[in-house]
């Protein structure tokens, strides 16, 4: 006892802790103001808001995945090189020689249950009618969230380089063969033809934006690659930003007016 | 495929502890319902259960063809032979349907639980056959399992508290929600809440992963095409619609109006009841058509997508094997035949040899001409008509923009069933096909 008083009496504790432990009332205020994790919380909250049974703990939940998928992700990007030679070799040697052998066990599993619990926290929010103003707004950053959870999720499943892999992006990314104008199988593909020259054809239409080449090859696995690990991750962290920000500002956890 | 004496021996470890966990679930229930409810009647009940759940999980565990609990072989090759697209897709709607208009009977914590028990006995008999398991057990599908779980569970709890509020509201109360308006400091109350749900998901994942391994089939090759080849479960709905749509409008059309309605509609949905708690009554019309959107057009398909379709996107039973050779004879019809073949007995209208170009559109017009007509008809004239009958208050309240925008989307998700009554009914295939233009619908 007389050694934990020693150490949170210490300068370096005191420098990293502003305030002492939480165990009265002033405190427990204090800490929420001073912590900078803490901080995106309020200091105190609707007892009803954080019910269980009306929150479901869905969206906090989504958002530890998310944490999770980016540490585990990290570990992953040691291990794999996004190259026709090695990505499924090195998929392969870390389920047979890496040690901690379930990391891409733990990243897929945490992936799909991330879309789950989006659609289970959209759906709570939904049936609490939790959209409805002054959240309009916040809704419809959910929504684009939902929707680079699900690319998230599309653009690595690419990446072990099997054949569920390759042939589930190839169903996938078919479809945008077929967007009208910009699809060379799409309708009206004709309409941007000049001189007599088509100008969406399968090597220049929005399948080769997406797959950087006319079929799934080492330029859709570099692509996809650099989408899932920085690009997509980039946006969600600041839509996520957005989103904590704005159930603060647009009156706190929801409730009956 | 039959089963045989292998396969039973590698399920009886899953399908012992399987019933031994619904075992003990039970027993967990009825010591609660005993000890802190009083409820000493449901609590035999349940106990009885969990002693029969034991008896199944020992014949389980025996791994032999004549103890290992499954459906009768009959019921299997019965449930095979009524099941396909038409019968799933009308079960399951009568089903939603049903659940939501009693929903005062299941909401009740016994019932809910009865149906539970039955589901996840269903499910484990199930499990005893060859061909479902391979399906369900295979490591990507097993989330859409947990899923369909996880969502039962969630409506029940989410219209338990609807059902509670709405009687509230009724009789001229707040709803529960309101009731309690005390706050309480986030530390510790919400801190410790959330440091628990992270240890719990971490130690659920933890367990997952160890369980599971994750899918790893062979090198990716592109010449050797598997079939069926399958989007990612979560696309599978859009994949289904495939079957109905070309991909021009199932892939990317549909797919982007989903997102854009589900952005529009805090911006269309003007009533100003149900903010902030669980509620039925005060916003059926949301209510109803979030529900289809999201049980009936994306959750079923998925399961469709995922467990009942099988090589060339053909429908199987969930006990039938996937073979390959499965013949499906396709006899659909698009809508311009119909009207100048079969029913006018003329041909269909053709541009003559050499025609300029826009003598080559002038009759493609004239041949679609039909169809173009009952879209423009359902497109065009439906909404003002709507809005004049049954949206008459809507249009009122809402204003012509936001109308005309909340119409034409609605119009446009019920393309999906009414194209999919249309094709079992009539065996139409396309409503305009233009095939010169690649616009098909």
């Amino acid at each position: 006892m007389a050694i934990g008083e020693t150490i949170r009496n210490s300068q370096i504790w005191k420098s990293i802790f502003r305030h002492p432990m939480p165990l009265d009332r002033r405190n427990r205020i204090v800490v929420m103001l001073t912590n900078f994790f803490l901080h995106l919380h309020p200091v105190s909250i609707k007892k009803q808001g954080i019910a269980l049974s009306f929150t479901w703990c869905m969206g906090g939940v989504t958002f530890f995945l998310f944490l999770v998928e980016t540490v585990t992700g990290v570990l992953l990007m040691f291990y794999y090189r996004p190259t026709l030679e090695w990505a499924y070799n090195d998929i392969l040697a870390l389920r047979d020689v890496t040690s901690l052998g379930i990391l891409r066990e733990l990243h897929r599993w945490g992936a799909h249950a991330m879309v789950i619990t989006t659609w289970l926290h959209m759906y709570r929010v939904f049936l609490t009618g939790s959209y409805k103003p002054p959240r309009e707004f916040n809704w419809v950053i959910g929504v684009i969230l939902l929707l680079l959870t699900l690319l998230l999720s599309f653009t690595g499943y690419l990446l072990p380089w099997d054949q569920l892999a390759i042939w589930a992006i190839t169903v996938g990314s078919n479809m945008a063969r077929a967007t009208p104008i910009l699809g060379y199988e799409g309708p009206g593909q004709q309409l941007l033809t000049i001189g007599g020259i088509d100008m969406i054809t399968d090597a220049s239409d929005a399948r080769f934006g997406l797959l950087g080449a006319r079929f799934v090859g080492e330029e859709t696995l570099n692509r996809f690659y650099v989408l899932h690990c920085i690009a997509i991750p980039l946006a969600v962290a600041l839509l996520l930003a957005i989103h904590f920000w704005r159930v603060r500002k647009d009156g706190g956890i929801s409730g009956p007016l | 495929m039959h089963s045989n004496g292998l396969f039973l021996k590698d399920v009886a470890g899953f399908l012992g502890s399987y019933y031994t966990g619904i075992a003990v679930m039970n027993a967990v229930a009825a010591l609660i319902l005993w000890r802190k409810k009083g409820q000493t009647g449901w609590a035999v009940v349940w106990a009885t259960v969990a002693g029969a759940m034991m008896i199944l999980a020992s014949l389980a565990l025996s791994g032999a063809e004549s103890f290992v609990p499954a459906l009768p072989a009959a019921a299997r090759t019965l449930v095979n032979a009524l099941s396909g697209p038409v019968l799933y897709t009308l079960g399951t709607t009568a089903l939603f349907t049903i659940l939501f208009v009693f929903r005062k009977f299941f909401v009740q914590p016994m019932v809910a639980w009865a149906i539970l028990n039955v589901a996840l006995v269903l499910m484990g008999l199930s499990m005893a056959d060859e061909n479902f398991a391979a399906i369900v057990m295979k490591p990507d599908n097993v989330p859409i399992v947990g899923l369909v779980f996880l969502l039962a569970f969630f409506t029940w709890v989410a219209t338990k508290q609807a059902v509670v509020n709405d009687e509230r509201i009724r009789q001229g109360l707040p709803p529960m929600e309101k009731l309690d308006d005390e706050k309480v400091l986030v530390w510790p109350d919400l801190v410790y809440t959330e440091l628990i749900c992270m240890v719990a998901v971490s130690a659920l994942l933890l367990v997952w992963a160890i369980a599971l391994p994750a899918p790893l089939e062979e090198p990716a090759s592109s010449v050797k095409t598997p079939n069926p080849s399958k989007a990612p479960w979560y696309f599978l709905g859009l994949q289904e619609m495939l079957v109905y749509f070309d991909p021009w409008y199932a892939g990317v059309v549909l797919p982007s109006l989903v997102v854009f309605g589900l952005m529009a509609m805090p911006y269309l949905d003007f009533n100003k009841k149900g903010n902030g708690y669980y509620s039925i009554e005060e916003r059926k019309f949301s209510y109803l058509v979030y529900q289809f959107g999201f049980f009936e057009l994306w959750i079923t398909l998925i399961i469709l997508g995922t467990f009942l379709r099988g090589p060339n996107w053909n429908f199987y039973g969930p006990f039938e094997y996937w073979t390959p050779y499965k013949v499906e004879v396709l006899n659909n019809v698009d809508l311009p035949q119909m009207f100048w073949v079969n029913l006018l007995d003329r041909p269909l209208p053709r541009a003559p040899q050499g025609a300029g170009a826009l003598t080559q559109v002038g009759y493609i017009l004239l041949r679609e001409a039909p169809g173009l007509a009952v879209m423009a008809a359902y497109l065009l004239l439906l909404p003002p008509l709507l809005a004049v009958t049954v949206f008459r208050s809507f249009f009122a309240k809402m204003g012509f923009i936001r109308y005309m925008i909340m119409a034409n989307l609605m119009l446009l998700m019920l393309s999906l069933p009414l194209k999919m009554v249309l094709r079992w009914t009539l065996n139409l295939k396309y409503i305009v096909s233009i095939p010169e233009f690649s616009l098909n619908f």
